[in-house]
């Protein structure tokens, strides 16, 4: 198996390990907006989601299990890229000029430890029930509710009235908001970069692999920005 | 026109080095960037100073000789064209011009704007050439090469190695140049036999030079003289991952 550690220790292994896990976690940001966005459809639709998400605890940790480790990956190559980056040009230019490059190509190692926090910020609000930045008005772990057994194998949970209570502060909405700016941007470059990484890139669909990565990235930032100004608006919930 | 230049000047490769301003009269806008720099160091020569140093030989876009930073474009920004096809009616009188060589760990500085490419050899010696039995020349249309494979690997072929790519590169990668061997050899019936081992040795050579990774910025090809495909490295990319499958070893 020497020749796979030759390769995960590779430049371009350790490009391709950052494609696959940011596949996984493309795939996870989209399903992850697609259950929220069952807000729209009710208190009973949405409480019920997070019941059936709850009810099997050892999947759902096994899912957590992954979704850290391929995570792990993700940051753990970066940092390593990142690193080989910079002493690759220990003397930087007096003047640089970009041609080409996009703002979201350029910041994707300063977009995405700001994610990174964001997610730790948001597992603490939602999962746990604090809000460790002090935003809200009032402490969140002391409104937002878990759930609770009703019965052998029966969830109570108030997903949908924890989601009101959570973006009751308008300094939460905003950092919620800049957040998903963020994540938008990098993965909007994230998207498009990984079809090169992997080869899977042909000049008939190179556009199309462009329009798709910007599409999708546009697509998760209107639709998780929405939740949060849905309920500070009083649209839901109100 | 008259120009002032803000020099990069190191007199060694231990040297720390730094800009120096010079004044540059009397300039045509017929001179090439290079005959400019000539004109130049005719008159540091008279004055009893040190001539500003620049790689260069062929003075004709080819051989990948020349190149340096002009105001952070590589080769001046001018699309496809390398420094000496660069004339100074690009430039207006009275501009202020910085000067800087290449940058990155893979190219140490020899002395002023000369840096030393010997990265780029040994990436090329890793595996950039096809193995070849010698005997009776073969009829030179009896291998049968797809229209589409004789274009790209010829688009491929036309690197010059002058390490534009690197130094535009904010990673400063040397996988445009990598990846254009790799395509260039790879796409060709002669190069398919060693299609798969090249490409393996090629990149850790790459690594092993200390050249970063590639962030899919563009700007190597962006500022490539020769207008070599960002879709290169992607053709390298694919041949690396095919490699862990093809390759027994």
């Amino acid at each position: 198996m020497s020749w796979l550690l030759r390769f995960t220790k590779s430049t371009i292994g350790l490009k391709v390990i950052m494609a696959l896990s940011g596949l996984a976690l493309f795939g996870f940001v989209i399903g992850h907006m697609l259950g929220n966005l069952q807000i729209y459809l009710g208190e009973t639709t949405l409480d019920h989601y997070g019941e059936s998400l709850k009810s099997n605890a050892g999947l759902l940790w096994i899912i957590r299990a992954t979704l850290l480790g391929i995570l792990t990956a993700h940051v753990v190559s970066s940092v390593k890229l990142v690193l080989r980056s910079k002493a690759a040009r220990p003397q930087g230019y007096k003047q640089w000029k970009s041609k080409v490059s996009t703002y979201a190509s350029r910041t994707m190692k300063m977009s995405g430890p700001i994610v990174l926090a964001f997610l730790v910020y948001h597992l603490l609000h939602f999962t746990v029930g604090f809000d460790s930045l002090g935003l809200g008005d009032t402490a969140v772990s002391t409104t937002i509710e878990h759930c609770s057994h009703v019965a052998a194998g029966e969830l109570d949970c108030p997903v949908y009235a924890n989601v009101i209570k959570g973006f009751s502060a308008p300094a939460i909405v905003a950092f919620y908001i800049f957040a998903q700016l963020l994540l938008g941007m990098h993965l909007g470059h994230g998207a498009y970069s990984m079809f090169r990484t992997l080869g899977l890139n042909n000049p008939r669909y190179d556009r199309l692999a462009r329009a798709f990565a910007t599409g999708v990235a546009v697509v998760i930032v209107v639709g998780n920005c929405s939740i949060p100004l849905a309920v500070l608006t009083g649209v839901v919930g109100g | 026109m008259n120009l002032t230049l803000h020099v990069w000047r190191q007199k060694g490769p231990n040297d720390s080095g730094a800009f120096e301003t010079i004044q540059a009269s009397g300039i045509s806008e017929h001179m090439s960037f290079l005959e400019m720099l000539d004109f130049v160091n005719e008159k540091l020569e008279s004055d009893g100073k040190q001539p500003i140093v620049f790689e260069h030989d062929c003075r004709e876009g080819i051989c990948g000789c020349c190149g340096f930073m002009i105001n952070g474009q590589p080769h001046g920004g001018r699309p496809r064209t390398t420094v000496c096809q660069l004339h100074m009616r690009e430039f207006s009188d009275g501009e202020e011009l910085t000067l800087e060589p290449w940058r990155a760990a893979a190219f140490p500085v020899v002395k002023d704007l000369m840096v030393d490419r010997n990265a780029f050899d040994r990436i090329i010696e890793a595996g950039g050439y096809v193995s070849v039995r010698t005997g009776s020349p073969q009829d030179a249309n009896a291998l049968p090469i797809e229209k589409d494979h004789a274009s790209r690997a010829f688009d491929a072929a036309t690197c010059i190695g002058c390490g534009a790519c690197v130094a535009a590169c904010p990673n400063a990668a040397g996988m445009l140049f990598t990846g254009a061997k790799v395509t260039h050899l790879g796409l060709l019936p002669q190069g398919e036999p060693e299609r798969y081992t090249r490409v393996v040795a090629m990149t850790e050579q790459h690594d092993a030079e200390g050249f970063g990774h590639c962030t899919n910025h563009g700007e190597c090809s962006a500022y490539c003289p020769k207008g070599i495909s960002l879709d290169v490295i992607a053709r390298m990319n694919a041949d690396l991952l095919k490699a862990q499958f093809k390759n027994r070893d």
